[in-house]
Order: C-alpha cells, then sequence, then structure tokens
C-alpha cells in the first residue's frame, strides 16, 4: 500500500471530508510525525506501536570499493518497536 | 517529550481545519489503515518517512533468560520500519542539537 493508495482509502471512508483535505491530513500526520522524530521526541500510538530515535556511536567504517578505513561519526536512527495489538494482528492468521 | 494521537488530532485541527471529531477519527482510522495492510502481509509505503514490512521468521532457539531453559521460538510474522532516506537523513544533520539535548535530559 502507497500513500495515494492509504489516502484513497481513507477519502472512500470518511466521504463528508473533501479529497483535498484528506491528503493534506495524511501529509500533516505525516509531517507531524518526521518533525517529532528530528527534535528527538517520541511517538507513542496506542495499539499500533512507539517510534523513538537509537543512538549509534562513531565507528570504523571501510569504503567498499577502495577498503580505505573511514571514521563513522556517531549519529541517532529512527526505530519504531510494534505495540501488542499490532504485533498480534498480523501473527494470527 | 511523547507525541500521542492527541497531539496529532489536535495538528489536524489545527494546521487542516477538521473539527476535533473529525481529526480524532481520522488519525484512528489512519493507522487502522495501516494495520489491516500489515495484518494482509501488505507492506505500507509512505514516500518521505518510511516503509513498513512484514516479515516471516522461522522457529529459532531461544532460552528462559531466568531460568537457562532451553525454549524454542516459535514461527511468526513480525511488523519491521524503515525510515526513509529523507528522514534518516533530516535526523542525522540533526546530531549535535540531539546529543545536546539528550544530555540535557540526562542531567535533569
Amino acid at each position: 500500500m502507497t500513500k495515494s493508495e492509504l489516502i484513497e482509502l481513507l477519502a472512500a471512508d470518511q466521504p463528508q471530508l473533501a479529497y483535498r483535505d484528506v491528503e493534506l491530513a495524511v501529509k500533516g500526520l505525516l509531517d507531524r510525525m518526521s518533525r517529532a522524530l528530528i527534535e528527538g521526541d517520541r511517538i507513542e500510538i496506542r495499539g499500533f506501536g512507539s517510534f523513538s530515535l537509537h543512538y549509534r556511536p562513531s565507528r570504523i567504517g571501510r569504503n567498499p570499493k577502495t577498503g580505505d578505513s573511514v571514521r563513522v561519526p556517531d549519529k541517532h536512527v529512527p526505530h519504531f518497536k510494534p505495540g501488542r495489538d499490532l504485533r498480534e494482528r498480523v501473527d494470527n492468521v | 517529550m511523547t507525541i500521542t494521537k492527541a497531539d496529532l488530532a489536535e495538528t489536524l485541527n489545527d494546521e487542516i481545519g477538521l473539527n476535533k471529531r473529525e481529526a480524532k477519527d481520522f488519525v484512528e482510522m489512519f493507522f487502522e489503515k495501516v494495520r489491516l495492510a500489515l495484518e494482509e502481509s501488505d507492506s505500507v509505503k509512505l514516500s518521505g518517512f518510511g516503509n513498513f514490512n512484514v516479515r516471516q521468521k522461522n522457529q529459532r532457539p531461544g532460552r528462559n533468560p531466568k531460568t537457562g531453559e532451553e525454549i524454542p521460538i516459535s514461527a511468526r510474522r513480525v511488523v519491521t520500519f524503515k525510515a526513509s532516506q529523507k528522514l534518516k537523513g533530516k535526523v542525522e544533520d540533526n546530531t549535535e542539537y540531539l546529543a545536546a539535548k539528550y544530555q540535557q535530559i540526562r542531567e535533569s
């Protein structure tokens, strides 16, 4: 399912909303969640899961082409932990 | 700070002008549609944010960490999330700010 397919599904379910508003709302939600993570805030969606940042310390990596060692600086990466409801629903075939 | 469904609904109310009821319902429906797709093992690709995938894991050996007893971890389907390059890049660009913020939190 792509973002545009998700927009279609939501628009079909909520006919009282203009299609344009559904598009804006989906983009607005994703922007708000991205902004939270960029600013280092957690996102907790009950029944779905939580997003947070995980720290990756600096390490010595290698340039795969030349084999040279390069220092990869430390960074944070987004992480998602599925909530119980999502875990159970996905696992129950 | 932790963002919840209530905060997301408030964003839709403030920025898109959905009324409070519509905003709350929309947030619920949004996550429900994603859950329904994943339940069908369909991947969910939200460009600019990231992709959710369902992966089949085979049974593997495990251990009860308390007793040391060996118990197999059953085969299961799990959801994985991979943030988009765009989001990862923006988080990486903010490394200095994040380091300072987390240090402040640890010290308080």
